[in-house]
């Protein structure tokens, strides 16, 4: 079975943030909420890199770890979801996630939280596949439909890489190998612990 | 055997990235002598090393810029989630559970040994005033509240191993979602019990070498001496102070998680408000635990002091002997000598 993950190849990212536009028209993002974001680090210095992330779908996922109502699942394909009927919006998941993925609309009083959202790697939520209701809630399917996530498609640098994790960080491997160097494959360590290999 | 190789190729290339740090992503915080020795850098780990490299010169806290509004998204990674993560999963639930599972068991055990402790001269049918009417509306408005917001609380840390296999998730997610608004609108009425309570009480509650020697008696829980006592003994000041002090942490700690990002702007400030929260609040329920226990089946006649406000003479001159000669000696008609409240204004 595939372990899905992302690698953003941040020698290649552009910051071009086609990916969160992308992310947004696919899945129908509403207004203030970002699944995906890209981050540029020493900007305008040497060493400038932009990294595109969104949630990294963990191993041991410090969300579902967290999570008081276990709203959290993990399909066969090694990503992470969670149930937006189950969530209470307590935004315990957002402390505790290392990449700032969950996302709350902010409701009511005070700093209320309405149902957490967030990457679902493309794969839609614990409804039936592609169906209206899935996608009001979570956005589109398109691994159930043998497609993988928009963001990583529409890259014009291929720098965002998506599929299974031997194979992206295989290919990420060969660029580091061909070009002499490499950035490392950003969050792997805190998301995969010792299952790294790119 | 094709995939072995390219596996050893993946290693090959990974070994590459020693090369690739120094070139690739020199942070701006590296001091100029280390960005222009790239070959004495360490050679490469297997993985990510760069992100290592980076969170190891800028403290963990890989931060960026990004062009979407919320600007909490510039920080990239933040690998201490791992942490808070395992401290919510497993530290918080060892410290609940020794603490509260533990003064169950103290108190269990103790009520075996000892039972309830009588009133030693029996009841006289004589009662005199011991908390006015505005003092137990303040206790009883932090109790109920706080017996709410500890339910709910217990819920949110403990609810998803012990109630939800019963409840099922719908179920449980609904009674969570209440829980979850009644914990943040009681929190103000909570609050204001603790303040109350604080301005009413603070007088009474001032520590002096009488508490120590209540202490070193055993405050009459241990034997059957009972050390005299103002109006309120060693033991009533501890749970008063930790009302007080505990009880207004647990709200600030509260109302900065209300209002996430509101008065703590960082990620770890969040954090932390969140786990002294839950460690406090844990802490408080395990004390109250045995101030409840003390209050109605541990010490006969000590729960009318806050049903009724009246306790009986004799309850009162064997718990707090140098209180009731005040309010005796300050009897009708009589002046009060200095610093002695009047009998019936407290």
């Amino acid at each position: 079975m595939a372990r899905m993950k992302f690698l953003c190849d941040s020698d290649r990212c552009i910051e071009c943030n086609a990916c969160v536009t992308a992310c947004k028209n696919e899945n129908e993002v509403p207004w203030g909420i970002n699944r995906r974001r890209v981050v540029t680090i020493n900007d305008g210095k040497p060493g400038e890199r932009s990294i595109s992330m969104a949630c990294m779908h963990c191993t041991d996922a410090p969300c579902a770890a967290v999570c008081p109502v276990d709203c959290f699942f993990t399909t066969a394909d090694g990503v992470v979801l969670h149930s937006k009927d189950l969530c209470i919006g307590c935004g315990y998941c957002f402390y505790a996630c290392p990449f700032g993925a969950p996302q709350y609309p902010r409701l009511g009083n005070f700093g209320t939280r309405g149902k957490m959202d967030k990457c679902t790697y493309c794969a839609g939520g614990p409804e039936a596949d592609n169906t209206p209701a899935e996608y009001a809630k979570y956005g589109a399917n398109r691994l159930a439909e043998g497609k993988l996530p928009i963001c990583a498609e529409m890259c014009s640098t291929k720098a965002l890489l998506a599929g299974d994790g031997d194979i992206i960080a295989q290919i990420y491997a060969e660029r580091v190998t061909r070009r002499g160097y490499g950035s490392g494959a950003w969050g792997w360590r805190t998301a995969y612990k010792d299952m790294t290999t790119g | 055997m094709t995939r072995l190789i390219t596996r050893l190729r993946g290693v090959l290339a990974a070994a590459m990235f020693g090369l690739g740090i120094a070139l690739a992503a020199a942070p701006a915080a590296v001091t100029p002598a280390a960005a222009q020795a790239p070959a004495s850098q360490p050679p490469a780990a297997p993985s990510a090393v760069n992100e290592q490299m980076l969170f190891n010169y800028l403290q963990g806290d890989v931060r960026g810029r990004v062009t979407i509004p919320d600007q909490r998204a510039a920080l990239l990674i933040q690998p201490q989630g791992r942490d808070f993560q395992h401290f919510l999963r497993t530290t918080l639930k060892w410290i609940g559970g020794i603490a509260i599972g533990g003064m169950l068991a103290v108190l269990v055990l103790f009520y075996m040994i000892r039972g309830k402790v009588r009133i030693e001269a029996g009841l006289s049918g004589r009662t005199i005033e011991r908390f006015n009417g505005l003092e137990r509306f303040a206790h009883w408005l932090t109790a109920s509240t706080f017996i709410i917001l500890g339910i709910t609380g217990l819920n949110i840390s403990f609810g998803r191993d012990l109630l939800l296999p019963l409840m099922g998730p719908e179920a449980f997610t609904a009674w969570s979602q209440w829980g979850k608004i009644a914990h943040n609108f009681l929190s103000f009425p909570f609050t204001l019990g603790v303040l109350l309570m604080l301005v009413i009480w603070i007088k009474d509650n001032i520590p002096n070498g009488d508490d120590l020697k209540w202490f070193a008696a055993g405050g009459g829980l241990i034997g059957h001496g009972h050390p005299p006592a103002r109006r309120f003994n060693g033991g009533q000041k501890v749970v008063f102070w930790s009302a007080v002090l505990g009880g207004g942490a647990i709200a600030v700690t509260g109302f900065i998680m209300m209002f996430p990002f509101q008065f703590v702007t960082t990620m770890e400030g969040m954090q932390l408000a969140t786990q002294l929260h839950g460690i406090i609040a844990l802490l408080m329920i395990a004390l109250i635990l045995a101030h409840v226990y003390i209050g109605s089946i541990g010490i006969e006649g000590a729960f009318a002091a806050m049903g009724s406000g009246k306790v009986d003479l004799n309850w009162a001159k064997e718990h707090h002997a140098v209180w009731v000669e005040e309010v005796m000696s300050g009897g009708r008609g009589a002046s009060a000598p200095p610093g002695a409240t009047k009998a019936g204004a407290d």
